[in-house]
């Protein structure tokens, strides 16, 4: 059995048919970065010590956590993260 | 490559349960299978025929379609694993002859078959798309198996907002089916990138608007009247004013595809008028480039930038339908664009004579753009069933209508200059001691559709490009076959 589904290109092709990735950003500077941790042992730590690197660098950060690493992380708590921040580290440890 | 299933040296039946004659011939197939190798493709059932051992299951149709059968029964002989005589039908003078043997005496000496489930249609697509070559030159996009397609449209930027329908080979051409233009041919260069768009990409994006097969040539025509120079596709797109294509066709074709020119034929619920008008969008946004936000600056735009495509009521012989006005052959099919900016309902269920509805009709048309302003765009009116009725009953026809409102439709500049009535917005103060036209002579575009009930008509804007009438104008053509 085929494991993908086959669609022909409506655009004029110019662009790659892989997507590229968003480009990051060319500063920090008036941004915020979410800091989700998915809820895996010693993700605290992990996040903790991401946090102090930015603090020290001066960029805005906020914390998000994902009620259990089983699951993808609930909707609203995805819309929340993109409603104020502008940057997201998902952040596993183990 | 040789079939294993199939003999080296023997003869192959395609049949099917449902064809009266592959029924008639069941023992026939049943002597054959007696006397040397034999393989029946049984396309529908693979219990029949009965009696016969070496029946093979071709539901799926893979090898109808590679042994490209269009009547079943099909008789076919193989001589060195390759085919070298087929019959179609019983023919009992045929049969005998490419068997090498007397067979079915005691049946009719003649029975035509039927058409073959691998070319009925849309299956044939379907069977070039899994198994053929589709001929297809636009790149593939691989979609997960998990993955919904509709979704994946989304992704990748093809959609205007609502979903689109999967571009998959089988739609692809099955949509192709509809027109005989070549899909490599090339119809223009869409803006804003100016990048070619071929038949196939016209197809593909047809595909993505829901549009059906038969609509291609309309599709077709409307894409080449939008490229016309002289519509300004380019300035269109990337205006911040609310207008966008608005599509009018006249004549059989429009009739042939079931467009919608009475009730509700300015809004929701026909498929050809909501699908073509969404084609030639999703055609400038994906062949062309023209994104909202991006090239299309539009300060708010208009419901009309998704789809705004309808047929004009022809149903009045003494009605000059709006493609004959503008030059093309009585009859024949045409597709008339406009740059348009949204309905303006118009109401009046008081005036009885031609001469009030004129002088009322006028009074909104003054609105179109600003009331103060003139020949800064132009504008089409929808003449509805009732309204039409006034003009009928008093015997005027198109032209008469036309130009008696391109006469109430004057004004003297005194009061449309910049200030008068204190209004800042208006005409240049030259223009103080003029008669002004509200429209340039022929940018007023009257068109008839509508409901049986409802004293109203509608007035649907221009754009303020339509004011350098040698650059801009609506543009009208006739769709080839």
């Amino acid at each position: 059995m085929s494991t993908v589904i086959k669609l022909r290109d409506p655009t004029a092709e110019t662009s790659p048919v892989r997507r590229a990735r968003l480009a990051p950003p060319s500063s920090l500077d008036g941004k915020t970065v979410a800091l989700m941790d998915i809820g895996k042992s010693r993700g605290k730590e992990f996040i903790d010590r991401l946090e102090d690197h930015f603090k020290k660098a001066g960029v805005a950060t906020k914390r998000y956590a994902k009620p259990t690493n089983t699951k993808v992380a609930p909707l609203e708590l995805m819309q929340t993260i993109a409603a104020e921040a502008q940057l997201a580290v998902i952040a596993l440890s183990d | 490559m040789p079939d294993s299933l199939l003999p080296n040296d023997g003869l192959v039946i395609v049949a099917k349960r449902d064809c009266p004659t592959c029924v008639l011939v069941e023992p026939v197939m049943q002597s054959l299978d007696r006397a040397g190798p034999l393989a029946v493709l049984s396309q529908d059932d693979p219990t029949f025929p009965s009696g016969v051992r070496s029946v093979i299951d071709d539901q799926a149709l893979e090898r109808s379609f590679r042994l490209n059968v269009e009547t079943v029964p099909t008789l076919i002989r193989f001589k060195g694993g390759k085919e070298v005589e087929r019959t179609v039908g019983w023919d009992r003078k045929e049969w005998t002859r490419l068997v090498g043997a007397a067979v079915g005496e005691d049946l009719p000496a003649w029975q035509p078959g039927c058409g073959s489930k691998s070319v009925e249609p849309g299956v044939h697509e379907a069977l070039i798309a899994r198994y053929g070559d589709p001929g297809l030159k636009s790149r593939e996009i691989s979609v997960g198996n998990w993955d919904d397609p509709m979704e994946a449209c989304f992704e990748r930027g093809w959609s205007d907002g609502l979903p689109v329908v999967p571009p998959t080979d089988e739609r692809i051409l099955r949509m192709l089916g509809g027109t005989d233009r070549k899909p490599d041919e090339v119809v223009g260069l869409i803006p804003p990138n100016l990048a070619p768009c071929t038949v196939e990409k016209v197809a593909i994006n047809s595909v993505l608007a829901g549009c059906k097969p038969e609509y291609m040539p309309v599709v077709l025509g409307v894409l080449e009247a939008a490229l016309d120079p002289l519509f300004v596709l380019h300035g269109l797109l990337c205006t911040t004013h609310f207008s966008g294509p608005l599509v009018i066709i006249n004549g059989p074709a429009a009739k042939a595809i079931g467009m919608n020119s009475g009730v509700n034929a300015l809004g929701q619920g026909n498929r050809a008028n909501a699908t073509i008008g969404r084609a030639l969008q999703l055609i400038v946004r994906n062949v062309g480039g023209g994104l909202p936000g991006a090239i299309d600056r539009a300060t708010l735009g208009n419901p009309g930038k998704y789809t705004f495509c309808f047929a004009e009521d022809e149903s009045d012989p003494d009605w000059e339908p709006l493609s004959v006005r503008r030059g093309i052959a009585p009859g024949k099919s045409a597709v008339t664009l406009f740059h348009g900016e949204g309905v303006n309902g118009f109401i009046d269920q008081k005036s009885r004579t031609p001469e009030e509805l004129v002088r009322s009709l006028a009074l909104g048309l003054f609105g179109v753009g600003h009331p103060k302003l003139c020949l800064a765009g132009n504008a089409v009116l929808v003449l509805t069933p009732e309204h039409y009725k006034i003009f009928r009953d008093a015997g005027w026809n198109r032209r008469r209508i036309e130009d008696a409102l391109y006469q109430a439709l004057k004004r003297p500049g005194r009061d449309l200059v910049r200030g008068a009535q204190g209004v800042p917005e208006g005409l240049p103060p030259s223009m103080a001691d003029q008669m002004v036209d509200k429209f340039q002579p022929d940018g007023l575009l009257v068109v008839r559709a509508g409901g049986e009930a409802g004293l109203f008509s509608a007035i649907i804007g221009g754009w303020p490009g339509q004011s350098v009438r040698d650059e801009c104008q609506a543009v009208t053509k006739e769709i080839r076959p």
